[in-house]
Order: C-alpha cells, then structure tokens, then sequence
C-alpha cells in the first residue's frame, strides 16, 4: 500500500522536476500579489502590519488555486489519468499521492517563502512564526479541498476559472481560521485555538477529500 | 406496505411523474396566491409595529422566510442529488437540478431585502454581519453548483458531477457557518445585534408562519414548473413525450 | 468468463446500442467491426468499467463489475486511445510506473526486456518526447508482455504501428488467446489472428448480430 502511494508521488515528484520552470509560476504569483499591496494601499507600516495575514493568506489561496489546474490535466490529457482509474489499487490512495506530490511542489514553497515576505509587511518574530505554522497546515487542506474541484471540473471549458468558483467558497473556513490565527497572534491573544481548528480541517479534508476527489474523477472520465 | 411501495417506484419514473408533477405544481401555485395574498396584508396591516425598529421591521416576513428556504432548499437539493448518484435514478438529479435556481434566488432575496433592512437599521447597506455573510456564501455555493451543471454538456456526467459537489458542499456548510459565527464575535464591533431574542407578539408569528408557508407552496410550485421542462427537455427523444406532444398535452 | 447482459449505452442524446449480449470464454477473441461512431470504443470503456452503462449488466466470472472493483481492474488490461505514456519519462521509467500501479512488480532487467522484444532497443533510456508515435504506442504495449492479466480490452492497438509491429502485435494477441486468455478488441486493419476462438460483432445501424 504504502510502495503504491510513493510510486505515485515520486513519479510526479520526477515530472514537476523535469519541468522545472512551472513550478516558479505559482510561487512568483504569490511573492507579486503579496508585494502589490504595499503598492495599491501605501507604505504605512502600521497599516500593514495589520493587513498582512489577510493578504498573505488571501494570496496562498489564489496562488493555490492557479496551480490546481495542473494537478489532473496533464495526466487526463495523456491518458495515463484514466489507467489510474484501472489499476487494481484504491483510486482515493492514487489521488491522494498525486494531492501529496502537488502540495510539496507548489504548497511547501510558498509556506517556506512566508516569513520572508511577512518581514516586509513589518511582523515580528512570533507571528512570522504562527504564519508559518498556519501556511504549514492551511496550504494542504486548501490542496485537499481544491482536489474536489480540479476533479470535478476536468477537460471543461473554462475549467480554471470555474474549478476557483467552486472551489473558493469552500475554503473560507481555512482562510477564517488561518489568518485569524496570524492576527489573533499579532494582536496578543494567542493563536493557538485557530491553529487546532486548522488542524481540525486539515484532518477532516484529509479523509474526506481524497474519496471525493475520486469519485469525482470517475465521473470525469467517463 | 408492499402497494405503496410499488407506488414510489411508479412516481420515481419521470413519464408518470411528469402528469403528478402538473398536479403538484398547478394546486401550490393556487395556495401561494392565497397564502400570499393573506400573508403580504397582514405583514402591512394587521401586524403590530415594531416598538424598537418601527416600520422598517415588516420586511422580515419576505427576509426570513427566503433565508430559511435558501438554506433547506440546499440540504433537500443535496439530498436528491446524492440519491441520484447512488442508486443512478434520473429523476432525482433532475429534482436537484430543478431545485438550484430556485434555492439561489431564495438566498438572493434574502440578502436584498437583508440590505434593505440594514440600511434603516444599520446605517449601512451591507454589513458583516456572520448571518448576512454566510447568506452570500451559500449564494456563492449555489452560483458553483449552477455554474458546474451548465458547463458539462452530457446530462448524465453533469448531474453526477453536481452530486458530488452538493454533497461536499453540504458537509461543508456547517463548517462554513460556525467558523463565519466564530469570526464575526471575534471581530466584535463591526457588527450591531439587533436580532437578539425580543419576545414576538403572537400576531407577528402567525404572520411569519402564514409568510413561510406561501415560500414554501411557492417553492414547490415553481420547482414542479421547471422539474417539468426539465423532463421534456431530456426525454424528448422517448416515445411518450413523443404521444404527449402529438396530442397536443404538453 | 466475461458476460455482457442487455446493454445499453447512451451518449449525450444518442443512443449508441441496446439490449446487446455476448459471451466470451476463456481463449476467445471477440473483434467488434463497426462504422465509426457506431459505440464500439463506447462498448470497450464500458466493459473495462471506465463507463457506466445506461442500462444493462457486465459480469466477470458471474460477478457484476462495478462490485468487483478493484478486483476485476486486477484482471484487466486496457489499452485506449490515448497513450498513457508520459512525455517527460523515459520509456523504461513509464512501464516501471505504470507495472508497479498495475501490482506487478517488475525488476528494471524484466522492463528493459520487454522493451527490447517489442522493438525499442536503444530507446529504453530516453525521454518518451523524442519517440515517434509509433515507437510510443509500443511502450504502451509493452505492459501486455509483463502483466498476466486474463482480460484484454485494446481499442485499436494496431494504429501507428509498423508492419513489424503489427506482425508482433498480432503473434502476443495469438499467444494470450492460446493460455485461455480474453481478447476484446477493434481495429479497422486487416489482420489475421487466431484461426480457432475468434468471433466478430457488428455495432451500428440497429442490427446486432454474431457472424
């Protein structure tokens, strides 16, 4: 079971390897969107500090849905999608990989990266810290739950900008509690409880979404 | 208990539900007019004014009710959408389908007349308040649902797909809610609560209920309408809608 | 072994067939004929369980497919139209994957061995990219000569081939048939396969007959 799943993420591990240049993309459109706020909104750092866990969690969000298009396209257009469908393994534990494999080329970095564009938005030490705990727990179930919808949405017209209509109002718990916690650390009230709902989620999404996912799949490749 | 059971399974065939259907939607139709007729004179009329809010109270018997279909609607569409995609019935997800305009305009009522009602009460036209917001979530998950149903040109692979985001969207719709609660009290302040328990006179109730029901009757009314069309729309190559149309009954 | 009961598939508005039955033992070849658009990839993604069927039942040693699952997948190859190869793998890379996913485990000399039978030695170490597409269609054939699976499902596993190929192609077809294999396929080549256990099935135009 468990070769299964590492034969999965390893086989996309070695693809988003081989081209190399897309996995910049997402992880580019994070560090820009992050940095147009200053821009549109103005230098003043207070302001900042207090906008700053929205716009960086607002920003994973959108960069974590750019990069879903990705996720079962270029499997589902090569055919090698549908002969995961007939394998003798559980498809949820397929899906599951290719979730895991996709987390850990676009999700981790922009986690990674956090703290440094919280800097430039003036946060101090714990919160950067609490930000990136949260970007840690929050980006996988946002990967998880955004699986649903790349599903769902696979080989439609217009599927991009569809799979993000679908699949945002989904996410807003994550978003609530994610960048509550970075707030409710910032503002001196402990982060903690947004953090164990986060977790929460991020658990639920994991049994939950994958099964989805693959059902959802199924029906897409009918 | 064996004859009625059989009777179920007739019904859940779409050429012999499709005449029920007719039936249905022509009686709710009639009792929405009078429901509503009665209901909408005694909102103006006979119900006692508010002494708090005044006037601008009286909006709650169209606000209320639209938000609590909104939010049925949902679960019930939910629900026939997963009995569609598990026992692969067809009318079922036509049911689903039927449901969801009718659900995003019950939500859309609600969060107009809920500006309405914020502008006197509030000062504001939209304010964050965690029930408002989680009104225009549910309008959002509505809007993906409809969104996903017309994109997928094959009926059968579109209701399917739509199954399954009704029911993830339906596990999440708790979730949603109570953490929007939760962000709402944690932002104290930008909010004012006014819905806070008062004590109802009995007039006001009753006309809440009567209100509802006309919603209710309503709902179903125009639901059996497009469930209808819905039918005809995918059974126009069988036989019977082929009769049907022949004799001039559809 | 595999039964087809009062099938019916129905794409989009049109109704491809209905109330369609066949039997297939074990050593048999069914090799369905039909104009295109007649339903006969429609009819091979059903059977593979890809596809639910409108109406109608498929049974594997007596069992419905869709409770067998994973255990009927086990038992099944299925070669589609696409592919399946991935651009940015090598060719050896690819079966590796693709065997392992399938529960066989293969060693890398088993892969490089299947590779050189159907024909692409010296290529076994390239990015599938620079492969032509017939050279590409053998890396996806190559999973037959390394997976015992009973049933075939190849929809038009002749196509881009080489006259080499085809001939290959054709002599692994006739030795699964002749280990009490199943065979379900299309193809719109002439081709000769086993003398014995062969039967054809005609999609199209309403009639549906064995010849």
């Amino acid at each position: 079971m468990f070769e299964i799943f590492r034969t999965v993420v390893m086989r996309d591990l070695v693809l988003a390897l081989r081209r190399r240049a897309d996995l910049m993309t997402v992880l580019f459109f994070f560090v820009i969107v992050v940095s147009l706020f200053p821009l549109a909104i103005g230098p003043e750092m207070s302001t900042l500090r207090m906008i700053a866990p929205g716009v960086v969690w607002v920003a994973a969000l959108l960069a974590s849905m750019l990069a879903l298009e990705r996720l079962f396209a270029a499997d589902y257009a090569d055919g090698t999608l549908e002969q995961m469908l007939l394998t003798p393994q559980p498809l949820a534990l397929l899906v599951l990989g290719k979730i895991a494999a996709h987390w850990l080329v676009t999700g981790l970095p922009l986690v990674l990266i956090s703290p440094l564009l919280g800097l430039q938005y003036g946060l101090s030490g714990e919160t950067l810290l609490v930000l990136l705990f949260s970007l840690l727990l929050g980006t996988p179930a946002l990967s998880l739950i955004g699986a649903i919808g790349a599903a769902l949405t696979l080989g439609l017209r217009g599927g991009g900008v569809l799979v993000s209509l679908l699949v945002l109002p989904l996410t807003i718990p994550v978003l609530i509690f994610g960048s509550g916690s970075v707030e409710a650390t910032a503002s001196g009230m402990g982060g903690e409880g947004h953090l164990y709902l986060l977790g929460a989620i991020l658990v639920m999404s994991l049994v939950l979404a994958p099964l989805a996912a693959a059902t959802a799949l199924r029906i897409s490749n009918e | 208990m064996s004859s009625r059971l059989v009777n179920w399974f007739k019904f859940s065939s779409p050429s012999t539900f499709y005449p029920l259907a007719g039936k249905i939607g022509f009686w709710s139709m009639v009792v929405t007019v009078v429901l509503l007729a009665v209901g909408l004179y005694m909102s103006f009329f006979v119900a006692p004014t508010d002494y708090k809010q005044g006037e601008g109270y009286r909006i709650i018997y169209v606000h209320v009710p639209a938000a609590w279909m909104s939010m049925f609607l949902y679960v019930l569409m939910a629900g026939w959408a997963a009995l569609g995609l598990v026992f692969n019935t067809r009318l079922s997800a036509m049911m689903a389908s039927a449901l969801a305009p009718t659900g995003a305009s019950m939500a859309f009522i609600a969060l107009w007349t809920g500006a309405f009602w914020g502008k006197p009460m509030w000062g504001a036209w939209w304010v964050w308040d965690a029930r408002l917001t989680s009104e225009l979530i549910l309008l959002f998950l509505y809007l993906g649902f409809i969104a996903l149903q017309s994109a997928i040109d094959d009926p059968r692979r579109a209701d399917r797909a739509c199954a399954v985001l009704a029911i993830v969207g339906v596990v999440n719709v708790p979730i949603i809610y109570y953490s929007v609660i939760w962000w709402n009290t944690l932002h104290q302040g930008a909010t004012i609560q006014i819905r806070g328990e008062s004590s109802m006179d009995p007039l006001m109730l009753t006309t809440l209920l009567i209100m509802t029901l006309a919603f209710w009757a309503y709902c179903i009314a125009v639901a059996m309408a497009r469930v209808r069309s819905i039918i005809l729309e995918r059974e126009r190559e069988t036989t019977w809608v082929g009769e049907m149309v022949k004799e001039g009954r559809a | 072994m595999l039964e087809v009961r009062n099938l019916e598939c129905v794409r989009g508005d049109r109704r491809l067939f209905r109330e369609l039955n066949f039997t297939l033992r074990e050593g048999e070849l069914l090799h369905l004929h039909g104009h295109n658009g007649s339903g006969k990839t429609t009819l091979l993604r059903a059977v593979s369980g890809l596809l639910l069927p409108s109406a109608g039942e498929i049974l594997w040693r007596g069992k419905d497919i869709r409770e067998l699952r994973e255990e009927f997948s086990a038992e099944l190859i299925f070669i589609g139209h696409k592919r399946a190869i991935k651009d940015d793998l090598s060719a050896v890379e690819n079966l590796r994957v693709a065997c392992t996913l399938d529960g066989v485990r293969i060693s890398e000399e088993q892969a490089w061995k299947a590779l050189e039978r159907i024909g692409l030695y010296g290529f076994e170490d390239l990015p599938s990219r620079v492969l032509s597409q017939g050279q590409k269609r053998r890396v996806g054939l190559a999973r037959l000569l390394l997976n015992r699976a009973p049933l075939w499902v190849l929809d038009e596993p002749f196509n881009a081939l080489d006259k080499a190929a085809v001939g290959l192609l054709q002599g692994v077809i006739r030795e699964h048939v002749a280990n009490a294999g199943v065979v379900l396929l299309t193809t719109h080549q002439e081709v000769s396969l086993t003398q014995g256990a062969v039967h054809s099935l005609q999609l199209g135009s309403g009639e549906l007959g064995h010849v």
